[in-house]
């Protein structure tokens, strides 16, 4: 398993060169110019996994997802927060390699309060206590802070939307920065198995899918090319999560107004 | 003439006044509107007749003429006055369908808003929750209103939860316009059709 991530990521490394290279020569994408946009280099095996991805949606995700939001609200807040706090492990590295210490501190004492009084996770004791909640951080926003560029546009089969620089970043959690994969999966210990991560993930994907339902059904519904609002809607969103950014100005370019003005 | 040019000065500055104290703030004109719209959606009226009612109150506090020309990018410089004229009523047609279908799936939504931010003199950010209800958390959702004439304000985009609305349908105009050898007329089709 180890060898075949190993494997992948070095794969991935090597198709990212000529983006690098592109970057610099058509000056369209760079991957160390945060505000570029970002470009589809794959748009057609892109638009095919999207559609694979739509599908499979349509068959296992969503009925899955209904079902759970029939759920007891007690029983889908649990397993909403127990998937929140084993997301800490990745986050308060993260906080720290941004320099975000206080952040870093705050997610701690979170993860002991509810890994301990909060039973495994499953309350969230420490809001109670008055520590809110914070923003998940992981690897790719890690490196967008440090400067580097999305690369291009991806969708991952299964996985969904990414880029190269987030997907880079997801490896990053199977080659030791995720203490959850090391301890399921990665080293062998008498506690956890390799069930306990992909269940995990699998309970994270689908609260992050049953608490959409609505607001992708709608925007289905309603986009005359859902892939690219799917896509615009993503690159948003990490760019927003990069910059640690709640001004929601930030997200928009004023010099297309401003020539509206004119008109 | 020094008299005529104060006493213009005076009349300017009353009638300046007067406009800036009778026009409603930003603010208020989010809340006022959204306020409206909540009534309508937890009505007894029909689906059509609610759709209806919320494009009437699109139509008039939004700037759906701007928002379509900023949704069009670059492509709307290429434009003669015809297409220009042929894709403003077709933008307009689209926006006020998908607008009202949109939010004619929520009942009973409450918005409330909490705050505001002068950008500068044409725009203002009006920051608002939509409560939360059983079914999904509470949103932010914030309003780009443009403030140049302060007697009519307009909505220019909302930005739900830091993810601006315009720019999403900017970025699916332009992948629909360059997928189809950037022919701008691939785009009315779809506007057509929807």
């Amino acid at each position: 398993m180890n060898k075949f991530i190993k494997l992948s990521v070095l794969i991935i490394f090597i198709q990212c060169l000529p983006f690098y290279a592109s970057a610099g020569s058509d000056g369209t994408i760079s991957l160390s110019e945060k505000d570029k946009p970002v470009k589809d280099c794959f748009e057609k095996i892109n638009r095919t996994t999207f559609a694979f991805n739509q599908s499979l949606d349509r068959v296992l995700f969503k009925p899955i997802a209904k079902g759970y939001n029939k759920l007891p609200r007690p029983i889908k807040n649990g397993s909403s927060n127990f998937v929140g706090n084993i997301s800490n492990l990745v986050t308060i590295p993260n906080n720290i390699l941004q320099g975000d210490f206080k952040s870093a501190g705050i997610n701690t004492i979170r993860l002991i309060i509810n890994t301990t009084l909060g039973i495994v996770g499953l309350y969230d004791a420490a809001e109670a206590m008055g520590l809110e909640k914070l923003d998940k951080e992981d690897y790719g926003q890690t490196l967008g802070k440090m400067g580097v560029g999305p690369g291009c546009y991806l969708v991952l089969p299964v996985l969904g939307p990414s880029t190269v620089r987030d997907t880079i970043g997801n490896f990053a959690n199977f080659s030791g920065g995720d203490p959850f994969y090391n301890i399921t999966i990665k080293h062998d210990t008498q506690y956890f198995s390799e069930p306990d991560y992909y269940s995990t993930r699998a309970t994270a994907a689908l609260d992050f899918r049953a608490k959409n339902l609505g607001s992708l059904d709608n925007l289905e519904k309603n986009s005359v090319d859902f892939y690219a609002a799917v896509r615009s809607l993503y690159l948003q969103d990490r760019q927003k999560k990069i910059a640690n950014n709640e001004v929601a100005t930030e997200t928009m370019d004023d010099s297309d107004w401003e020539e509206i003005e004119e008109q | 003439m020094k008299f005529i040019r104060i006493l213009k000065t005076a009349l300017l500055i009353f009638f300046l006044f007067l406009s800036n104290s009778f026009a409603i703030s930003p603010s208020d004109f989010i809340q006022k509107i959204t306020d409206n719209a909540s009534n309508i959606l937890s009505s007894n009226l029909s689906k059509n007749e609610k759709q209806n009612k919320l494009k009437e109150i699109a139509d008039e506090n939004v700037d759906i003429k701007g928002i379509g020309f900023y949704t069009l990018g670059n492509y709307r410089k290429n434009l003669s006055d015809n297409q220009k004229k042929e894709y403003s009523n077709l933008f307009k047609k689209y926006f006020l369908k998908s607008f009202s279908s949109r939010l004619v799936e929520y009942s009973n939504p409450k918005i409330t808003v909490v705050s505001q931010e002068i950008l500068n003199e044409k725009y203002t950010i009006v920051n608002s929750i939509l409560d939360a209800t059983k079914d999904r958390p509470e949103i932010k959702i914030d309003w780009r209103v443009y403030t140049k004439n302060p007697s009519k304000l307009l909505i220019r985009d909302l930005i739900i939860e830091g993810l601006s609305l315009a720019r999403t349908q900017k970025e699916e105009f332009s992948s629909i316009i360059s997928s189809n050898d950037n022919n701008v007329e691939a785009l009315f089709k779809t506007l057509e059709q929807f």
